[in-house]
């Protein structure tokens, strides 16, 4: 009861004792949980090079600017490179992950044991980022492009994958009971009763994930996969932070313009 | 019957492109690009070929993975991993709180709007991983790097979402807070917060287990976490080690996604 | 003709729906199905396509027997049954012309269908249907952009194009008003009698029935408790079938109609304190 009575009067609480304690109590357990977090981090920090990071940050951005534009045409073939990796690893996961959505959702799988597996697909290629894809794929198939859209596109199965078949599952159920009863047959059903209900999230979707590997795709070359990500990789081990800078703001025009054919692309749709 | 339209009239779907130079000029220019752009891959086949036999050895690896040669680097790897995603988690959204009130147009003065979303901008157009290292060059090696990573990407994710959120709240409520005469922090704190609450949990948790997945590979580039521990693994090609991490961060992702579906769906 | 014979469904949930129904059906018959909601109106239609699997009994169209069918002689059964849905069940997002082919998937292979390549007297024949139901125009528009009684049209278009010998039509007018479900009414029973076809239809509106069926089913909990002409719907009648009501008085709205037939579900027989009012009875 938040409204109890003490010597007549009515006092009113936000919670009631017990329910208030139970929430000190979490509070507590869980300030205590991210100090001893804490600690583990502080410990294997070294602060003396913490304490003169401001020092080096106002070197660091001193050094970068101004840009190094003369460096900047020799980075339209790693661009390329780059929009390469992420458009054909994105075609490359939606392919994959289409068969995989239609055997993960309830209302399309073939036999439970089928479903299982085909999430089991989903939860391995969503929870290995698409670095660590790289970094597999490099240790196995060498340095280069293919490493680099191969692991996009086995990133991109499982994000792909789980956004498809849950469209997949909130479709309307009528239109498909209506194909069915005309006598059509199980893959005329998926293509006439299921298909052009999800196709506009299916398409929004792919075009949502071809911009956020064109971000990821900017990394995998520090790993060896191609893309600027082997430019920047040399400009910082080399200590060229003139050029750094130039990469930097290449990257950044790159992510806002996929962003805004992205965010186009969507709307359109709609 | 009637039958009007008795002479045959032929029919084909309306094309979903009603222009067909528009039609004809996009579809053969995505077959160009997907030639040009195949083409430049450059594979070296005879590479492909030698590491066929590598990627059996990873696949055995995954099938026996070893975890107990280097259980030691593992174990402090996965801690850190664990240890930076709590704290990382816990700043990001402290910070995110007050940088997307100031990002919603709706409540925030222009200049503070303006720095926000640049702030947000910034922290949404850069891969982790190109943070991770300007934290590693400004704080040297380690975790803290990680940390400050990983909480600067939340407040990016974050503080938009929480934004967008503000921007869409019913007024309404916020009015009759404001009419009772509250000052602008208790009109913030009755009448807007309570509004986006549900949902910044429901991020928040949904953020810690992304970047759980982000922890383990801040660590390439020497911010911390299991991350190094793998790209060691890999640079020895040790693949059942590899694979005993993989398996370890596939498991922990899946545990933490399982709570954080069962959180959200109490919260909302 | 269609007739059933014992035919029974339980849900795996327990709840019986269709219990021990015999119904023997000419052809050119129209047949309206009345009762209250839940009692087991739709599970039956759809128990005689199978969409509902029923759980025994038989299903004699002619000479088959549905029920004994394997899954492609239960799709070319189904070829010859057309359906028509009450929220009309169009793929929105195709056109009225792709919806009313669909009624023909069970007559060309996956990749015809795919590439929309149907033979020319198909086409034809969608088209002299399209005009038969009056949306000559509406060909290649998208079925999302037309109104409730449109839609319906392209609905009956579909099911007809399919060349049927027995029609089942689900609640056809319960989402349309009292015009437009006149209007949808009559195109039906008009098109069945041009192809002398057996149609089911599943309806809530008891005017609306007497009006346009030779023959009136009542259905209460899963059995058959009225089946004969349609003027025999006297008050005891529609008390057997719907509950306790006083059915004299002429109510003045279909608006409660649906409100109605759910209170009237959830009665038992012996209640006698139903307050809303099933739509004009006196005809």
């Amino acid at each position: 009861m938040p409204v109890s009575e003490l010597n007549g009067q009515k006092i009113w609480q936000r919670r009631d004792r017990p329910t208030a304690i139970k929430h000190w109590l979490m509070w507590l357990v869980g300030t205590l949980i991210v100090l001893w977090c804490w600690q583990i981090i502080s410990d294997a920090t070294t602060w003396a090079f913490v304490r003169d990071s401001p020092e080096q940050a106002m070197q660091l951005i001193a050094r970068m600017f101004p840009p190094n534009v003369a460096y900047a045409p020799t980075l339209v073939r790693p661009l390329w490179d780059t929009l390469n990796i992420a458009t054909l690893g994105s075609i490359m996961g939606v392919a994959i992950a289409l068969p995989i959505s239609f055997l993960a959702a309830t209302n399309t799988t073939p036999h439970p044991i089928v479903r299982s597996i085909a999430l089991l697909m989903i939860v391995t290629s969503r929870s290995i980022n698409s670095l660590i894809w790289a970094l597999l794929l490099v240790a196995i198939l060498g340095p280069g492009l293919l490493a680099g859209v191969l692991a996009i596109g086995l990133r991109s199965i499982g994000f792909v994958g789980k956004l498809f078949f849950e469209a997949i599952e909130e479709i309307d159920r009528e239109p498909v009971e209506a194909v069915t009863a005309t006598g059509a047959s199980e893959l005329q059903v998926l293509s006439y009763g299921i298909v052009p209900q999800v196709l506009p999230t299916f398409v929004g979707v792919s075009v949502f994930r071809w911009d956020i590997n064109i971000r990821e795709s900017t990394v995998l070359g520090l790993v060896g996969a191609g893309g600027i990500g082997v430019q920047l990789s040399a400009a910082v081990n080399g200590l060229q932070w003139g050029r750094v800078c130039t990469i930097f703001i290449v990257i950044f025009l790159m992510v806002l313009f996929s962003e805004w054919v992205s965010a186009k692309a969507r709307k359109e749709i709609i | 019957m009637t039958s009007p339209a008795a002479k045959p009239r032929s029919w084909s779907p309306p094309p979903l492109i009603p222009n067909p130079w528009w039609r004809w000029g996009l579809g053969l220019g995505a077959i160009g690009y997907l030639v040009i752009a195949l083409s430049t891959l450059n594979v070296n086949w005879a590479r492909v070929a030698t590491g066929l036999t590598r990627g059996t050895r990873l696949l055995s690896g995954l099938l026996q993975p070893d975890f107990m040669s280097r259980w030691g680097d593992i174990q402090a790897g996965i801690l850190e991993s664990l240890t930076m995603t709590v704290v990382a988690t816990v700043l990001g959204v402290v910070i995110s709180i007050p940088v997307g009130f100031g990002a919603a147009r709706n409540i925030a003065p222009t200049p503070i709007y303006l720095f926000c979303r640049a702030l947000i901008t910034i922290s949404r157009t850069f891969q982790e991983v190109i943070i991770a290292i300007l934290f590693v060059v400004m704080m040297g090696f380690g975790p803290l790097a990680g940390v400050l990573t990983l909480g600067f990407t939340t407040i990016g994710f974050l503080s938009k979402l929480l934004a967008e959120d503000i921007e869409e709240i019913n007024a309404g409520q916020a009015e009759a807070i404001r009419a009772t005469g509250a000052s602008w922090l208790q009109i913030m704190t009755y009448g807007v917060l309570p509004q986006v609450m549900p949902r910044l949990v429901g991020l928040s948790v949904y953020r810690f287990d992304i970047n759980l997945r982000e922890s383990a590979v801040v660590g390439v580039v020497g911010a911390g976490g299991i991350g190094a521990t793998l790209q060691t693994a890999f640079n020895r090609y040790e693949f059942d080690t590899a694979g005993a991490i993989l398996l370890i961060i596939i498991a922990l992702v899946m545990v933490t996604e399982l709570t954080s579906v069962f959180i959200r769906r109490r919260v909302q | 003709m269609l007739r059933l014979e014992n035919l029974d469904k339980q849900y795996p949930t327990g709840d019986r729906a269709v219990k021990g129904v015999n119904l023997t059906i000419p052809e050119g018959q129209v047949l309206a199905l009345i009762g209250p909601s839940g009692a087991g109106k739709s599970t039956l239609i759809r128990c005689i396509n199978r969409l509902v699997e029923p759980t025994s009994g038989h299903i004699w169209l002619d000479t088959q027997d549905l029920t004994r069918l394997n899954t492609a002689a239960l799709r070319r059964a189904r070829r010859k049954i057309g359906m028509i849905f009450q929220e009309y069940a169009l793929v929105e997002r195709l056109t009225v012309m792709e919806n009313v082919l669909s009624g023909q998937l069970g007559y060309v292979n996956f990749w015809q269908s795919w590439f929309r390549k149907f033979p020319q007297s198909t086409i034809d024949e969608a088209f002299r249907l399209l005009h038969r139901v009056g949306l000559d125009s509406f060909a290649d528009k998208r079925a999302d952009a037309l109104s409730g009684g449109q839609r319906q049209r392209v609905g009956i278009a579909r099911a007809l194009l399919q060349n049927p010998n027995l029609l089942l039509v689900d609640e056809p007018t319960a989402s349309l008003d009292p015009k437009t479900s006149r209007q949808i009414m009559r195109l039906i029973t008009e098109l069945a009698r041009e192809r002398d076809l057996s149609v089911i239809i599943n309806i809530h509106d008891v005017p609306l029935a007497q009006m346009f069926a030779q023959r009136i089913v009542g259905l209460r909990m899963g059995e058959v408790v009225y089946d004969g002409p349609t003027d025999g719907l006297t008050p005891d009648v529609l008390t057997q079938i719907y509950g306790e009501e006083d059915w004299t008085t002429d109510a003045d709205s279909d608006a409660d109609s649906e409100d109605a037939d759910e209170a009237a579900a959830t009665k038992t027989p012996m209640t006698s304190t139903l307050s809303d009012v099933i739509p004009g009875v006196t005809s």
